[in-house]
């Protein structure tokens, strides 16, 4: 099949990340709420019970504490367990053993136990949901050390991320963007390949302005690059794809380069992700800098249930204003 | 459509030695002489290293320290069941099962010094690192009994918590899991009456904790803690069950907690001298001491140079304790991830600058 690929869509390529890397180590276990039988709730582990049986992909009761928990057994002792989070909205109930174990196993032993582990997460709004589905919950887990957070914007990313993030030494939190779970297909390669964690890629190139995002707003990034290209502005957009590790070479050569930046995403504004990169734009970039940072971001409120949730969610004409405030600085 | 009864539970209680030292002839399990030597010698010297960590503590040579005072006989009867292939997964007053499991004195001393190398147990023990965030622990009980009976490894997870953690999510979603799955695991509750300051009584309405065990289709038992038969008895019979297949035991071990919760409390101020007293009387050493002296097992010969040697011992400790040179300040960076990130080298980098000045 080497050399083979499918158009497939995010969830899609998600799914098979799973299946190719259970193929190839069978340490890889896949748990969660609904991840057997059901397939998972937007059937991202669709099929993988049939191929693998239910002790690699065990349904397990309604409890986030106990998947994650089970998992860093699990992990600690030598499996490599991928827990699937059904919303991360959700994962509240799961942060205790999160942050004090799965966070905390290598340098609690001292690199004696290590805690080997994936936690999946669809995230984000934009799929008229009830309460508590459409949470962006990133900054929470980069102000904790010993978690790597990895957010993949397209199909093939996700493939190659998910791969990458089951063969990782350290707990991974993987975000999914379930908004553009379905949204596209692209060309995914068959075999088993790796996107490496921390680094950023240049998704569009551009001269005049750096739009800098992760995950769904990825792709709001590039529709206001459209606008603005039409416009006569040339912006370049950069995914940055890991968190942590962040890529700062990428995103503060490319702010190096334009002189101008906007960051998007759609957790709350304040103390969001965005912030840090404000200031390590300012630590490493700031004499480079022709206009203010602007961010474009979720509010500081819950967020909205689905009626008013387009007023929330960061969108292509903000992301269009802000670059062209840098612009007319 | 009658109203009918759909379930039913009985919870046993299990107790051989009394408090002068007689047994049950008929509970009483078939034990070499030299093993239960072994056991008065390990509770001994166990309350001996608890005993010196306090006096350290006084001087200001220790951090804060839980003491296991009158809980010697759960831990030893329960290291000294467990197999090197079981593996033990402690809260934070578990001091003499990790060291009968083969951690070293000095090392558990370290860590309680506040020395991050008192985390770095041996390789070849299968233990996992002190739990503080208290209840959280039993979760990775049921995790470890998946991970044994998935490989088909025929050993135990043995996870322990105290009252207080009963109350916490995290024991009834370990064990929910466990019951679910049958996983090799032991959950023994170290029943110590008190957490900190608020008493079993406050922690829960069930006349026990073993019968919790019920909701969660486990087997569950009470035994009398300072009981290191029925301790034995009870641990013995739960590792068979999780090692063959036969799925999870919760064990309740009523106890008490003769020392403060640690050494930055004071009981004095929520409990009385007699209650105290009261369980004193019930102390698992002398219990033993009596039973071993009335076999013939024991004398004051015996004993003293028992004393000796466990003097003997815990100055080791001491001194190896306080022979480690001090931490490079990599101590605190190096163990966060695989492979250290650039941003954690620039901060260490600039911790090394400031401190070598």
């Amino acid at each position: 099949m080497s050399g083979q690929a499918q158009r497939l869509t995010i969830a899609q390529a998600v799914r098979d990340a799973m299946r190719d890397e259970m193929r190839l180590d069978p340490t890889v276990l896949v748990l969660g709420e609904d991840v057997g039988i059901d397939g998972g709730v937007f059937r991202a582990t669709d099929g993988l019970i049939e191929e693998f049986g239910p002790e690699r992909v065990i349904d397990t009761p309604l409890a986030e504490s106990g998947i994650i928990g089970l998992s860093v057994g699990l992990a600690a002792t030598g499996f490599r367990p991928v827990a699937e989070m059904q919303f991360m909205g959700f994962v509240y109930p799961a942060i205790n053993q999160l942050f004090s174990h799965a966070a905390r196993m290598r340098n609690r032993t001292r690199g004696r136990m290590t805690t080997p582990m994936v936690v999946r997460m669809p995230y984000g709004g934009g799929i008229h949901p009830p309460e508590h589905h459409s949470e962006s919950y990133e900054s929470l887990f980069l102000n904790t050390p010993g978690f790597k957070v990895v957010v993949p914007s397209n199909p093939y990313d996700a493939k190659g991320l998910l791969i990458s993030a089951m063969r990782s030494n350290d707990p991974v939190l993987f975000m999914e963007p379930k908004r553009i779970y379905r949204a596209f297909r692209e060309e995914v390669p068959d075999e088993a390949y790796t996107v490496p964690l921390g680094s950023a890629s240049i998704a569009h190139t551009g001269e005049d302005v750096s739009l800098i995002a992760w995950g769904s707003m990825t792709r709001v990034c590039h529709d206001a690059a459209e606008v603005l290209a039409v416009q006569g502005i040339s912006a370049e957009v950069v995914d940055l794809r890991s968190l942590n590790p962040l890529d700062r070479d990428t995103f503060i050569g490319s702010v190096v380069k334009t002189g101008r930046a906007v960051v998007v995403h759609e957790a709350p504004k304040t103390n969001g992700f965005g912030a840090e990169i404000v200031a390590q734009i300012n630590e490493h970039a700031l004499m480079h800098l022709e206009a203010p940072v602007q961010r474009v971001c979720g509010f500081d409120t819950v967020f909205p249930l689905a009626h008013l949730e387009k007023l929330y969610l960061p969108n292509r004409d903000r992301v269009v204003a802000a670059a062209k405030q840098t612009m007319e600085y | 459509m009658p109203r009918t009864t759909v379930y039913e539970a009985v919870t046993q209680r299990l107790e051989i030695l009394d408090i002068e030292g007689r047994v049950d002839a008929e509970l009483m399990p078939e034990l070499d002489p030299n093993r239960i030597i072994e056991f008065y010698r390990n509770m001994v010297l166990m309350r001996a290293f608890d005993n010196k960590a306090l006096k350290l503590q006084r001087q200001g040579r220790m951090g804060t320290w839980p003491p296991i005072q009158g809980q010697e006989a759960i831990q030893v009867a329960t290291a000294m069941a467990m197999e090197d292939s079981d593996w033990l997964i402690p809260a934070f007053r578990e001091q003499a099962v990790m060291v009968l499991r083969g951690i070293p004195g000095h090392t558990i001393y370290a860590y309680w010094a506040g020395d991050e190398r008192g985390s770095a147990f041996p390789d070849d023990v299968r233990c996992f690192p002190i739990a503080v965030p208290v209840g959280s622990q039993w979760q990775h009980g049921a995790g470890v009994g998946l991970s044994l009976k998935l490989r088909g490894e025929q050993a135990a997870a043995v996870v322990f918590g105290g009252d207080g953690s009963t109350s916490e999510g995290d024991f009834h979603e370990g064990l929910n899991a466990a019951g679910v799955f049958k996983t090799n695991t032991v959950f023994v509750i170290q029943n110590n009456q008190w957490a900190i300051s608020v008493p079993l009584s406050k922690q829960t309405a069930s006349e026990t904790l073993a019968q919790k065990a019920h909701a969660y289709g486990v087997p569950g038992i009470q035994v009398d803690g300072n009981d290191i038969f029925a301790v034995h008895v009870a641990v013995t019979e739960a590792l068979e069950r999780a090692r063959t297949g036969g799925g999870p035991t919760l064990i309740e071990a009523v106890t008490y907690r003769l020392g403060d919760h640690t050494t930055a409390d004071d009981a004095s101020r929520y409990r009385s001298d007699e209650e105290v007293e009261h369980w004193r009387g019930k102390d698992p050493i002398p219990r033993l001491r009596k039973y071993v002296e009335a076999n013939g097992l024991w004398d004051e010969e015996r004993e003293k140079s028992l004393d000796d040697e466990a003097r003997e011992w815990v100055d080791a400790q001491v001194e190896a304790l306080e022979a480690m040179p001090p931490q490079p300040l990599e101590a605190i960076f190096e163990y966060m991830y695989d492979e250290m990130p650039p941003h954690l080298e620039e901060q260490m980098a600039a911790l090394k600058a400031e401190v070598d000045g």
